[in-house]
């Protein structure tokens, strides 16, 4: 990838991080560097695709140690799940062989797995040798007449965050508006229900998560066209150019394709969450207004009245347990302000959030939920993070997994938010399992027991008195 | 000896493999006050980081030169130098290990100028160790790195006898312990409990059972690792009574400490198994010239007998194993010597030591050739790493979790495989696992003159029930 097309894809209009400087796309400090790079980015949030082959092409350290490594599921097939890498050796390397070897590689994964399409993700050592993958792919597309989407996130490019849009960029060109979406499957027509198609974008099914959601959705009439990506099938990736609306759900990160869907196609979309009872029913009214279907929002409103009686009747205990707790909140983008406000719900305080991710905009917001005062983190660096736990007296850190045993080593209890947990917390339901996780490890007996001193180390006075 | 089949297909699937440069970084997180900084891009420190934690449960310290478009074409020795500035700035710590990644050499760096070039302009930072090695992912595989990166450490920290003045038996107890990438935390800990029992002070490198073994300390926070070998004891080897030598992989390290220190060394392919404990506890006997403690020679007796009462399933029985080098051929040799078969030999690099193996195809390859071999020759049990779940569950066969990484179970980190406790164990869980499919079950035949009513119910149930009921009184 050349330099200037980096620069574009850096320059996003629809970001609000765009007029300031690139703080969030600064060049990484040796030394002092954490998360990922640009193929890490890219993989993420397209592999959550289920009946692609997903081939790394480079050496092994790129898909040794990251496959089958995150929590998005599928309804149906596990191709996805299966790592499939060139796996480039020296040889390749010195001779320039890796383009006969993708090539024959592509072939194997046709041949071996026939999946619906193969994505090729270009890596930093073919990168730099100059592998030309859009080539090969082309050549292999033609070769065989599966589709082959070439992913040029090599990890020098940039960061996650570039990978990222580097992969929505390359569904938008290569991809979306290939192919016309099906009719209505028969039977799913309900009499004075008119069905409106939707994508989801920067959705990962984490943990099966988007399945506290679909029946909603299903319920209101709105068909997911795609989700981008979780549970996805590349033929409906295919289709995306025919949605009425498109959600950006929880993330900056594929901006671009909503973006791209509107100018492209004049699809009209929105930024919502599906974390905290307040957002799931603003994402819901959101559908319905950008639709113009006046019916569907009577409906909705009816929807929502109907499923927050039932959850709050049903959080209602559990924030007995959980009201008044202090929370420090230590994640990216949208997650900061949108998860505020489901541990609000339940009665939790946020004293302090992260957001080094986050734009002026999720700033506003998160101000606007926790007051003035709000305590933002811009560098979480471990230490800092363990001094905030201890000044303001948290109960519970709530991070990503990387930060998971920072927390348990300090005795500190923990929640992990992130895309590799093992739980999903959207949708109203999602809350249910969000409240339990949280009395789970507050309430642990645990925590006294980790901080209890060894009857023999404590003085004997002390004992004996 | 053990035929080696070369890889032959163009897509690796299921990789099987971790990168060299992860294996190096591995064998720098076993010593104490210290971080590796892998030379590469971010993205190489991010996986590698991720990989380790899902498998220790640890906080894991690793950095990163942070290799970016720029720097990846103009050339990133600059970054080794600035990460190195900022790393002892922040840090303080005793060892910087800076493993190269396959961008890196692809780029053409030189590790070693840069590093040269950080001590000509940082005189204040003299005291801390800096360790570079060439590993890229390319070749090899974790084994080899984490190898490498022991060579690479003795080469920069462990001065010639001449020049140090040490001398080979000066220190009576000690004895250095050269801790290969097959063993485990919890390995390297009851191998220091054997080497103690003979009242001999084991110096293990890198000693991960004090670094990574998960406890607790009263210090919340660490931006390095918590234990594992002090970095001044290094200079202590070359006054030890001997050295100990556990994986083939170590053999070019061993073979440097030898020469630099003149220390007599013992070496030894595995500690799995009756065979292999034995020799290791008779090299211990000879080395204390101490009676073997009552202790050990209990437990042996205990070996011997569940390699009796395990050998009944054992026997015969059809294994498939993939492996990093040094644990697939030690596994194979355990299994050989219960007289069971190891039938599927898949390693992800080739090595000398896998001639040795005791099966006889050795394949280099990934999982899904692990899946195809051991489907060809009817294997009854796995043993793999986490990925090689999947392979079980197709194959519909138990799976013993072994190796790098495991992160669907917990604790797989501090299993004792070795000695004569580590493998009575895990005879008694291979057992276990093999039991637990029922094998050599003869399904019940139903004669056709059959006159048991329970029969006639399957048979036909139209039969009437009544003449039963028509007893002799």
């Amino acid at each position: 990838m050349k330099q200037k097309d980096i620069a574009a894809l850096l320059d996003e209009p629809a970001c609000a991080h765009n007029a300031k400087s690139k703080s969030g796309c600064a060049r990484p400090k040796p030394g002092s560097t954490a998360g990922g790079c640009a193929f890490d980015g890219a993989q993420i949030a397209l592999l959550p695709i289920a009946d692609v082959a997903h081939i790394v092409h480079g050496s092994i350290a790129c898909a040794g140690s990251s496959w089958d490594n995150r929590g998005a599921r599928s309804s149906g097939p596990a191709l996805y799940r299966i790592g499939m890498t060139t796996d480039l050796t020296e040889q390749d390397v010195v001779m320039g062989r890796g383009e006969k070897r993708l090539f024959h590689a592509i072939k194997q994964a046709i041949e071996s797995y026939a999946p619906a399409a193969v994505f090729v993700y270009n890596t930093c050592v073919p990168a730099l040798v100059g592998d030309d993958i859009g080539a090969v792919c082309k050549a292999a597309q033609e070769c065989w007449g599966v589709p082959v989407v070439p992913v040029d996130a090599a990890g020098f490019y940039g960061t996650k965050n570039l990978g990222n849009r580097i992969a929505g960029e390359t569904m938008v060109k290569y991809v979306c508006g290939t192919r016309e979406p099906d009719p209505l499957p028969p039977g799913s027509v309900r009499a004075g229900i008119t069905v409106h198609d939707i994508n989801l974008i920067g959705e990962y099914n984490i943990a099966g998560e988007l399945w506290h959601v679909l029946p909603l959705l299903d319920e209101l009439g709105l068909r997911v066209l795609c989700t981008l990506s979780g549970d996805a099938r590349f033929r409906e990736v295919q289709t995306m150019h025919r949605a009425e609306v498109n959600m950006m759900v929880c993330s900056k990160a594929l901006i671009n394709v909503a973006r791209k869907l509107k100018e492209t196609w004049g699809t009209p979309w929105f930024e919502g969450s599906f974390y905290g009872v307040g957002d799931v029913s603003q994402a819901l009214r959101d559908f319905a207004r950008l639709t113009g279907d006046a019916e569907l929002g009577e409906r909705t409103e009816a929807l929502i009245a109907r499923e927050e009686a039932r959850i709050h009747a049903a959080l209602e205990p559990w924030r007995g347990r959980l009201r008044g707790k202090k929370v420090l909140l230590y994640t990216g983008g949208v997650k900061s302000w949108s998860v505020i406000s489901a541990l609000q719900d339940l009665g939790m305080q946020v004293v302090a959030t992260g957001t080094k991710k986050s734009t002026e905009e999720d700033k506003a917001r998160i101000r606007e939920l926790m007051g003035s005062d709000a305590l933002m983190i811009e560098d979480g660096n471990p230490r800092a993070l363990l001094n905030i736990v201890r000044e303001q007296q948290v109960d519970i850190l709530i991070a990503g997994g990387r930060n998971m045993y920072t927390a348990l080593k300090a005795r500190i209890p923990f929640l992990d938010i992130n895309q590799e947990r093992e739980f999903g917390y959207a949708g109203y339901t999602g809350m249910l399992e969000l409240a339990r996780q949280l009395a789970l490890t507050l309430e642990s007996p645990v925590w006294e027991a980790v901080r209890r001193p060894a009857p023999w180390s404590i003085p004997a006075v002390a004992a004996e008195a | 000896m053990a035929q080696i089949v070369k890889r032959n297909k163009a897509l690796s699937v299921s990789p099987l493999k971790a990168s060299q440069t992860i294996g190096a970084a591995l064998a720098f997180l076993g010593f104490r006050r210290a971080i590796p900084m892998l030379h590469g891009s971010q993205g190489c420190t991010a996986f590698g980081k991720v990989y380790f934690v899902r498998h220790f449960r640890e906080p894991i310290p690793l950095q990163t030169s942070a290799m970016d478009q720029v720097s990846s074409i103009m050339g990133a020795d600059d970054n080794v130098v600035e990460g190195l500035k900022t790393i002892c700035a922040k840090s303080d710590p005793a060892l910087v290990g800076v493993p190269t990644t396959g961008l890196a050499e692809t780029q053409g760096c030189d590790v070693r100028l840069a590093v040269k070039t950080f001590r000509d302009q940082c005189p204040e930072f003299a005291h801390i160790a800096v360790v570079p090695v060439a590993t890229p992912d390319y070749s090899g595989c974790m084994e080899t790195g984490f190898a490498a990166a022991m060579r690479a450490i003795i080469d920069t920290l462990v001065p010639a006898a001449a020049q140090a003045g040490t001398s080979p038996g000066r220190r009576r107890r000690q004895v250095n312990v050269l801790a290969g990438a097959h063993l485990t935390p919890g390995d390297i800990e009851s191998l220091k409990e054997l080497v103690e029992a003979f009242g001999l002070r084991p110096l293990v490198i890198p000693d991960l059972s004090d670094s990574l073994d998960g406890h607790l300390t009263d210090t919340d926070f660490s931006p390095l690792t918590i234990g594992g070998t002090p970095l001044n004891e290094l200079e202590t080897l070359g006054d030890a009574r001997a050295t100990l030598v556990i994986g083939a992989s170590l053999s070019p390290a061993a073979d440097l400490l030898r020469e630099r220190t003149g220390v007599e060394d013992f070496r030894f392919d595995h500690l799995m198994g009756l065979e292999a404990t034995d020799a290791l506890i008779h090299a211990l006997q000879q080395l204390s010239g101490a009676e073997v403690p009552e202790k050990i020679v209990r437990q042996r007796a205990q070996l011997q007998d569940a390699m009796l009462d395990t050998h009944f399933m054992l026997g015969l029985s059809r294994i498939a194993v993939a492996a990093d080098p040094d644990l697939l051929n030690g596994f194979s040799r355990l299994l050989a010597g219960m007289g069971a078969e190891t039938v599927a030999a898949v390693a992800p690099a080739n090595a000398p030591v896998l001639q040795r193996v005791a099966a006889e195809q050795v394949k280099i390859g990934d999982l899904e050739d692990l899946r195809l071999l051991a489907m060809e020759h009817g294997a009854e049990l796995l043993i793999g790493n986490s990925h090689a779940v999947g392979s079980a569950a197709q194959l519909g066969i138990p799976l013993l979790r072994a190796g790098f990484p495991q992160y669907d179970q917990l604790g797989g980190y501090q299993r004792t495989w070795i000695g004569y406790q580590g493998t009575r164990q895990t005879l008694f869980e291979l057992a276990n696992l093999l039991l637990s499919m029922e094998r050599g079950e003869i399904h019940p035949y139903r004669s056709v003159y059959a006159c048991k009513p329970d029969h006639r119910e399957v048979s036909d149930a139209a039969a009437t029930p009544s003449e039963t009921h028509r007893l002799r009184h």
